[in-house]
């Protein structure tokens, strides 16, 4: 958790970010992508130090994401993929971050298919480098909700210190989601409305207690949003029970043609990726002028640029086109 | 030797607040008085001023580990754990490896009971074969055997086919047996982590709802009323468990319930730490259930305490919470956390803990030798300070696991001595090393 003000050591949930954190986050990313839209590409700040992709899940767009990042600060990076070895025996995720600190980590970016797995890491004393949760199982994603967040403030740049005013949809599958999670708790503290639409079956029980509203029909909120975060739907979430076929999911929350007619001008379409096109989104909404999706990802290197930076304490920013 | 061996206890406080002196001979007690006792010069005389004088608890949810996961706990590591906190009696769950599920692995763990001879280790016969919940164990074969087992249990697993139930409850009717129900609806429950609400939404943590556990209990009790057998309920966690179980009293239905010291004290916010000590099955609930439990012993709906001492190894809890095992340790710290959670709180007064830590699991059970201290009853007994201040520390313990989840808590109350068959098992909170042998 981004500790308290002065120093944070690690990224583990949005629930942790104040709103001067959240924006000092933005604001990094913000001067780090126009320092390096310059000459200068690639930023020397972070040189000696060494990132560990820690992926015990598959997810190459997240690691090739922090490993964009890591290299443009001039940070070392290690990947380390254990797919497979994951949750089935946990004693792993020890042994495995003690022999990558072993090897000179200074950060570790995880993921992970449990829930807490990088609060654990970072609260066990296992070991002494920073963490930063690049998704834990169903529970959080704090960078995701931290580039969906710059991705909607260069849309709407009259809300740049506070989201009050705006209203956003998550839409899909909640329950499973830690991108909705950590959405949730971001986009609210930094002032935004939040609706959150999905069928009853895939709404967290106890939802009724966040901070947002709650709504079964997508039709409903669409005309009023200003940013719709479409979800992927996995398709085992059907022989889960959770809806009854991809036809009738589709047709009921999807981002279909008729529904991209009806959202505000100025709307903007979100989705974390990948997408499964003709399921929770249509290939015309997709690549829609309205689509911020390719935004996020470009969006994405600059927030992990940042979260970096700021956790490893690198050197300051430097003037455009001075070598420190 | 220690057989012969006497004890004079002198000054030692009853529930009622009188003060009694004890002769233990034998075996037994040989004599109780308020007036003071003899003295011959050979006894040990033990001075228990301020000291609560109580029978022996009696747990009647034991997992011991032995045979299969001796790395764990073992019947004499789990009986050591036991007397330290003041049990004379205790009952091995089946769920061992071999699974005891026949005349052979019960005898062996109740011949392992009385080697360690410090305490009585009473096996419980699985319901199903292997735990599988598909065909009957051999409960007859079990039942008699020289365990003598009367307790039958999946307990880890539910009985949930009802058909399988059915049969189980009316087929022990013949020798008086009962089945003890893990409510847990496996379909509900599938890869579930913890309590099912807003916490376990918030942490992503896949949600063990109340439902599960209540619609067993409601099935199995309108089903062991129709067919006229004895149900004992695993511990209780749910509000509406306790409902059910109230109701059914009301009814005059024959239906026992226990519940856990951790389920009256901790709730289900404990695993925002993602600390895989507090994951546990059930899983602990809200503060709401746990209020629901405590009114619930209070009042008679539940029977017992039972701790659900559920041992296992550093590396099976030092990993992310789903790939960490469930249960945590409980004999040696139960009567401090029912003492917090019952008797500080003004719920219960120390008759009343008697009742649900002695008399009445021996009873449910039908263990002759415990529950009881009256002249010339078996002498299996304990005395706490019910003032004693003291801290938690899993280091220890005399289980062979740590996964306490009590670590660094201060409690009030501690076991000092405990008397097994007339034999100091325990003299100010350490074991003697001495133990009872048969003539």
């Amino acid at each position: 958790m981004m500790d308290t003000v002065a120093s944070p050591r690690h990224l583990l949930s949005t629930k942790d970010l104040s709103l001067s954190q959240i924006l000092e986050i933005l604001d990094t990313a913000r001067e780090l992508g126009r320092i390096t839209a310059g000459p200068m590409k690639k930023l020397p700040t972070l040189r000696g130090q060494t990132v560990v992709n820690l992926f015990f899940e598959d997810s190459t767009r997240t690691r090739l994401s922090f490993e964009s990042a890591a290299k443009r600060l001039s940070a070392d990076v290690i990947n380390f993929s254990a797919k497979g070895s994951s949750v089935s025996k946990g004693e792993g995720l020890k042994d495995t971050a003690q022999t990558l600190e072993a090897m000179g980590a200074d950060l570790i970016v995880i993921r992970h298919s449990a829930a807490g797995a990088a609060q654990l890491l970072a609260e066990s004393g296992w070991v002494r480098s920073s963490i930063v949760n690049a998704g834990d199982g169903t529970h959080e994603h704090p960078t995701q909700a931290l580039l969906d967040a710059y991705t909607i403030r260069t849309h709407f740049p009259e809300c740049e210190n506070s989201f009050s005013g705006l209203h956003i949809g998550i839409v899909g599958d909640i329950l499973h989601s830690r991108v909705a999670r950590s959405n949730v708790l971001l986009l609210t503290t930094l002032g935004a409305k939040v609706t959150l639409i999905a069928p009853p079956t895939l709404m967290p029980v106890g939802v009724e207690s966040w901070p947002v509203h709650i709504s079964y029909d997508l039709d409903d909120a669409l005309t009023s949003l200003d940013a719709i975060m479409m979800l992927r739907i996995q398709s085992e979430r059907m022989s889960e029970l959770f809806f009854p076929s991809e036809r009738e999911y589709a047709r009921d929350y999807g981002l279909g043609n008729v529904r991209l007619n009806l959202l505000k001008d100025k709307a903007i379409i979100m989705h974390p990726g990948p997408m499964n096109r003709g399921m929770e989104i249509s290939a015309a909404s997709a690549d829609n002028k309205k689509s911020a999706i390719l935004d996020q990802v470009t969006n994405g290197i600059l927030i992990r640029m940042s979260v970096l930076y700021l956790l490893l304490g690198g050197n300051p920013v430097p003037v455009e086109g001075v070598l420190v | 030797m220690t057989k012969s061996h006497t004890y004079l206890i002198n000054c030692a406080s009853l529930p009622d607040g009188s003060t009694v002196n004890l002769a233990i001979a034998t075996g037994k007690i040989r004599e109780i008085s308020h007036a003071e006792l003899d003295h011959n010069g050979d006894e040990t005389v033990i001075d228990a001023t301020g000291l609560l004088l109580l029978p022996g608890f009696v747990d009647l949810h034991t997992h011991l580990r032995e045979p299969g996961r001796e790395n764990s706990e073992t019947v004499l590591t789990g009986s050591q754990a036991a007397v330290r906190g003041g049990f004379t009696a205790i009952t091995a769950m089946a769920n061992t490896n071999p699974v005891a599920d026949s005349a052979g692995v019960v005898e062996q763990v109740a011949r392992l009971g009385r080697e360690a001879g410090i305490c009585d280790v009473f096996p419980i016969g699985a319901v199903s074969v292997g735990l599988r919940g598909e065909a009957l164990a051999e409960l007859s074969a079990m039942a008699q055997s020289a365990a003598k087992v009367r307790i039958f249990s999946d307990d880890g697993n539910c009985v949930s086919d009802p058909l399988l139930m059915r049969r189980a409850l009316e087929y022990v009717k013949s020798f008086d047996g009962i089945i003890a129900q893990h409510a847990q609806d496996p379909a509900l429950t599938k890869n579930a982590q913890m309590n099912e609400g807003q916490i376990s939404s918030t942490l992503g943590l896949k949600g063990w709802p109340a439902i599960a556990e209540e619609s067993i209990i409601a099935r199995d009790i309108l089903m062991a009323d129709y067919v006229g057998s004895r149900l004992h309920i695993c511990h209780l966690s749910t509000a509406g468990g306790v409902e059910i179980v109230r109701w059914a009293k009301s009814r005059g239905m024959k239906v026992t319930a226990e519940v856990t010291p951790h389920h009256l004290l901790l709730t289900d916010d404990l695993a925002t730490s993602f600390d895989p000590i507090y994951k546990v099955n059930p899983p602990l609930r809200r503060s709401e259930d746990v209020i629901a439990l405590r009114a619930g012993l209070a009042d008679g709906t539940i029977d017992i305490v039972a701790t659900d001492h559920a041992p296992h190894s550093l590396e099976d809890k030092e990993c992310e919470w789903s790939a960490a095992a469930f249960g945590m340790i409980g004999l040696e710290t139960a009567f401090a956390v029912v003492v917090e959670a019952m008797i500080k709180t003004g719920l219960m007064d120390w008759a009343r803990l008697t009742e649900v830590m002695s008399t009445k699991p021996a009873e449910i059970a039908g263990y002759a030798n415990h529950g009881e201290i009256s002249a010339h009853s078996v002498a299996n007994l304990t005395l706490v300070d019910p003032g004693e201040v003291w801290t938690v520390d899993r280091v220890l313990t005399a289980s062979r696991s740590l996964n306490t989840p009590f670590h660094g808590m201060e409690f009030t109350g501690k076991v000092k001595h405990t008397f097994f068959n007339g034999v100091q098992v325990v003299n100010h909170g350490e074991l003697t090393g001495r133990r009872y042998e048969e003539s």
